[in-house]
């Protein structure tokens, strides 16, 4: 086992400081040592997308980030795109349009999506088909997907957006 | 909502807020304190027989609590269980042990596990166990498997053909030279259904807990199948059933591949047993490509043969079923028994001969894949039409009308044996002919094949049924019910406790609407609790399409059962008779009489506390109810693709997907529209680019998504549905079942447009650019 190191990183607006093996995983190091389980595993190699998170603010694969390099760095997950208790415009979209099934792909969805409409507030359909490439989903044939960051990408334009309650 | 959701209503799903903020449990969010974790040593040959395993130095590794080889847990453990062994598996063929002994025989065939303290651990503590392996020569390709001078999985029984059904042919024999002598015609060909992986995105996993004292197991794992999984699991490891639980959690996606007890859930129990400590087990995905069930690897001779009209007179059908090393619970049973029975499709075919050869080969286990056994029988009726209407120069969408079961013929007796419950398969061609505009398309086919320029166009059809909702009495081993307990508290909530175990189906909301409509109360009043032995009733789990006509009706059956009770108990508090008491949007009256009502709610808090109910009425509101069907349902529909090839690539592109299905009654058309969508995507997925390969000595050549092509969204069209709806009598809501459809009706679509698009009679699957290539330059 290789000596820990030291390393601080913001996630969703906290920092932590934690000693961590140089190989750790960033997906395992939110998951396992910061219990942040809201971030996914699904191919171990960079295909299906479902680890993805934002590192300063550009969508990343966790899966194959070390957690040293995200030293220094913030880290936004699925748990900390919207306040408590409320809905980011993309997850109200996955919500209204049935953009989900199993829903174990949707966290690294949505924060694909997120990345897409900030390059590109206004997508057709296809740009929003080829901008998710990197995300699988075996459930939905991502036609409600493509639906859902329509959806979103109108409530970010208009601006109407609002924190939407959960319903709890 | 705040107001009662009708069945039928799209409303949004429940299970949603916790899935799109990243709150849902999932197997591997499990930590249980003291937990170990066990990676799994996996066979890098297809066959080879294993001289001698070294453990000491995994062993000695700091941080390793064990390392368990076969010897093991030879006598502590069972075998891996087979729901309906065939041939010779009765005396031991293909049976698995949960870890290889004396012989590995397929890459990824287990070998040891390791148990650590953490995963990293684990996995290094892996690398270590020494396995010294004498490589043998692998049996890969099924047909050749099954010649004499095959090498052999089983050398004891002297073939890898564990089973063979072959009639004689001197009937069909006489239907085809009778076609013949009539002027009609006979086509044959050879079509493969190629093995493909299920992938769902959470791979496979298990958190099991041993409490030494209680002498009981908590098992946390990723399944289709709670019950049974817990009823397996405990013969196997030798505990009475009662101290096991099983509880799944949130699943992510199965498509038949969690229906299943595998060698590493038995392995993982017999490790809990054995240190007394909690331990994890979750797959990696090239884990999951190499050792979790693959689906289809069928090949199929056909032979049919129409009258010069068109009219199918006899279907032929020869199939090899690839069982790959071992029979998992259903390997050996998936082309005979869920496949046969629907082979003569939706089409009035009179004679029909069935054989088949199951044989084992040096791949993992196929099992029940989305549609298991159905696609590759649906595959082979949709192409043997195009067949005789290429042959015949005929229109495939008249050849399919002409062949069609008539509605007033139901319920009809296939010859292949299954019995339709209902059908209009001409409705649904018909619509989703006039959605596609097929006149049209095929007008614009011409112009552009006169032309002679530009893409190749190709226009392909699948008019699919399939058999769900198993099963009846009588036709499995065990009886396939589902269950339903519902309780109705003292504040009017109704909790249900189903023994169906949904895994993105959104049963939560379907099944809280139908107790919603049937009482009138609020959806949100409904409470669908599923997935943990202890709590819910026996049941049979979420696979083949069951879940709504299976497990909803035992839902709407026992929503009946305390109507009935509530309102002798409404009757009482309205001082009126029973008989007279009826149930309306949530209110309780004589009937005639709504003004003087009293609230589901007041019923219910008037049966839980009160203490002057009349003689003879128990306390509580309280059933649990098992629904077992008489018959099976027959969802339908006809698909339309639409695809364009370039010439010089051979690449093709589905440029336009129509979908008509029926699947009965909807309870929630969004829902259903989403199972339909990746429905077809995992169809198309199989017809264009999905492919498990194996090289000729047994190695996996596509062991990770880099090699093994899943469908993304930039290749898929937007599809374009519709429906039709022919309700069964065969269950109280109507229902048939539609999450096998689209990928049943998908596949055959998109092959016969690839062979209209080319020319050819067949081509086989999947269509990747230079497998079609090859076949436009063949030409």
């Amino acid at each position: 086992m290789a000596m820990k190191r030291e390393i601080t990183v913001t996630v969703n607006g906290k920092q932590y400081h934690s000693s961590v093996e140089p190989r750790l995983l960033l997906v395992h190091y939110l998951r396992d040592v910061l219990d942040l389980t809201g971030t996914h595993i699904g191919c171990d190699t960079s295909q299906c997308g479902a680890c993805t998170v934002l590192l300063n603010g550009e969508s990343v694969k966790s899966c194959t980030a070390l957690a040293v390099q995200a030293d220094g760095c913030e880290v936004t997950t699925i748990e900390g795109l919207a306040p408590e208790g409320s809905l980011h415009p993309i997850q109200e979209g996955f919500w209204e349009k049935h953009g989900l099934q199993c829903g174990f792909c949707t966290p690294g969805m949505i924060m694909a999506s997120y990345q897409l409409l900030k390059d590109n507030p206004n997508p057709t359909e296809e740009e929003i088909r080829k901008g998710l490439e990197g995300n699988i989903c075996r459930c939905t044939g991502y036609q409600n997907i493509v639906r859902a960051v329509q959806y979103a990408a109108e409530q970010m334009r208009t601006g109407t957006a609002e924190p939407v309650g959960t319903g709890d | 909502m705040g107001i009662a959701a009708m069945l039928g209503s799209p409303i949004k799903r429940r299970e949603d807020p916790r899935l799109i903020t990243g709150q849902a449990t999932y197997v591997d969010d499990i930590k249980l304190p003291g937990m170990l974790h066990m990676a799994v040593l996996r066979s890098p040959y297809g066959h080879a027989r294993i001289k001698s395993i070294n453990t000491e130095a995994a062993r000695n590794q700091p941080g390793v609590v064990a390392v368990y080889t076969a010897e093991d847990l030879k006598g502590a453990v069972g075998d891996v269980a087979v729901a309906v062994p065939l041939g010779k598996m009765t005396e031991g063929m293909g049976i698995r042990k949960p870890l290889a002994e004396g012989k590995v025989r397929f890459y990824g065939d287990p070998v040891a596990v390791v148990i650590a303290q953490d995963r990293y651990t684990a996995r290094d503590a892996r690398d270590l166990i020494e396995v010294d392996y004498e490589p043998l020569p692998a049996a890969i390709d099924v047909e050749k498997a099954m010649q004499p001078d095959a090498p052999l999985l089983y050398e004891e029984f002297g073939t890898n053909v564990a089973f063979s059904m072959h009639p004689s042919t001197e009937e069909i024999d006489k239907v085809f030279e009778q076609t013949k002598a009539d002027g009609g015609v006979v086509v044959k060909t050879r079509m493969v259904n190629q093995r493909l992986a299920p992938v769902p995105i959470e791979t496979r996993g298990v958190v099991v807990e041993y409490h030494k004292a209680l002498k009981t197991l908590n098992v946390w794992s990723s399944s289709q199948i709670p019950h049974l999984l817990r009823n397996i699991l405990a013969a196997t490891v030798g505990l009475p059933q009662h101290q096991v639980r099983v509880i799944v959690p949130e699943v992510g996606g199965g498509f038949g591949c969690k229906l299943n007890v595998y060698p590493e859930e038995i392995c993982a129990a017999y490790a809990a047993m054995k240190t007394g400590q909690p331990v994890k087990w979750i797959e990696d995905r090239s884990e999951n490509l190499a050792a979790t069930i693959h689906g289809r690897d069928q090949v199929d001779y056909v032979e049919v043969a129409a009258t010069k009209e068109g009219k199918i007179t006899g279907l032929k059908i020869h199939g090899i079923s690839d069982l790959g090393a071992y029979s998992q619970l259903f390997t050996d049973v998936i082309m005979i028994a869920f496949g046969f029975p629907v082979s003569c499709g939706a089409y009035d075919i009179p004679n029909i001969y069935l054989s088949g050869d199951i044989v084992f080969t040096n791949k993992v286990p196929t099992d029940a894949y989305r549609g298991a056994g159905r696609p590759e029988a649906t595959y082979i009726a949709e192409r043997a039409i195009d067949l005789v209407a290429r042959e015949l120069g005929k229109d495939p969408a008249e050849v399919r009308r002409l062949n069609f079961i008539k509605p007033d013929q139901f319920p009809y007796k296939s010859a292949a044996g299954a019995v339709y419950d209902t059908g209009n398969y001409e409705g649904a061609l018909d619509k989703a002919l006039q959605i596609a505009d097929y006149q049209n398309l095929r007008a614009e086919q011409a112009r552009r094949r006169a032309a002679g320029n530009g893409k190749l166009m190709g226009i392909g059809l699948s008019s699919y049924i399939e058999i769900c909702g198993f099963g009846p009495k009588g036709t499995a081993p065990v009886g396939l019910y589902e269950s339903a307990r519902m309780r109705v508290e003292q504040s009017g909530t109704v909790m249900v406790y189903t023994g169906s175990s949904p895994h993105g189906q959104g049963e939560e909301t379907t099944f809280a609407q139908i107790v919603a409509e049937e009482y009138g109360i609020p959806v949100e009043n409904v409470m669908i609790i599923h997935g943990d032995t202890d709590s819910t009733p026996e049941g049979r789990g979420t696979y083949g399409s069951r879940t709504t006509a299976v497990g909803g009706s035992a839902v709407y059956e026992a929503a009946q059962r305390l109507k009935e009770k509530m309102k002798q108990i409404a009757a009482h508090m309205l001082e009126a008779s029973a008989s007279d008491v009826t149930l309306e949007d949530g209110k309780f009256f004589v009937a005639g009489s709504p003004q003087k009502a009293v609230t589901f709610a007041e019923v219910a808090l008037t049966a839980n506390l009160s203490n002057t109910l009349p003689p003879g009425i128990e306390p509580g509101l309280e059933t649990t109810v098992f629904w077992e069907p008489d018959a099976c349902v027959f969802p339908f529909g006809t698909h339309v693709c639409v695809v364009e090839v370039d010439k010089d690539t051979g690449e093709a592109e589905i440029t336009r997907f129509v979908a008509v299905d029926d699947c009965g009654r909807q309870l929630n058309p969004m829902l259903v529209q989403g199972q339909v969508h990746g429905g077809i995507a995992q169809g198309v997925g199989q017809a264009m680019w999905e492919g498990v390969v194996y090289g000729e000595d047994g190695q996996l050549l596509t062991g990770t998504l880099m090699d093994y092509a899943m469908p993304i969204a930039s290749e898929l069209p937007s599809f374009e549905l519709d429906h039709t709806v022919t309700l069964t009598p065969v269950n109280p809501l109507g229902v048939k079942g539609v999450g096998e459809a689209g990928t049943i009706g998908s596949t055959p679509a998109v092959a016969n447009a690839i062979a209209d698009a080319l020319g050819v009679a067949h081509v086989d699957m999947p269509f990747k650019p230079e497998n079609l290539w090859r076949v436009i330059h063949q030409a």
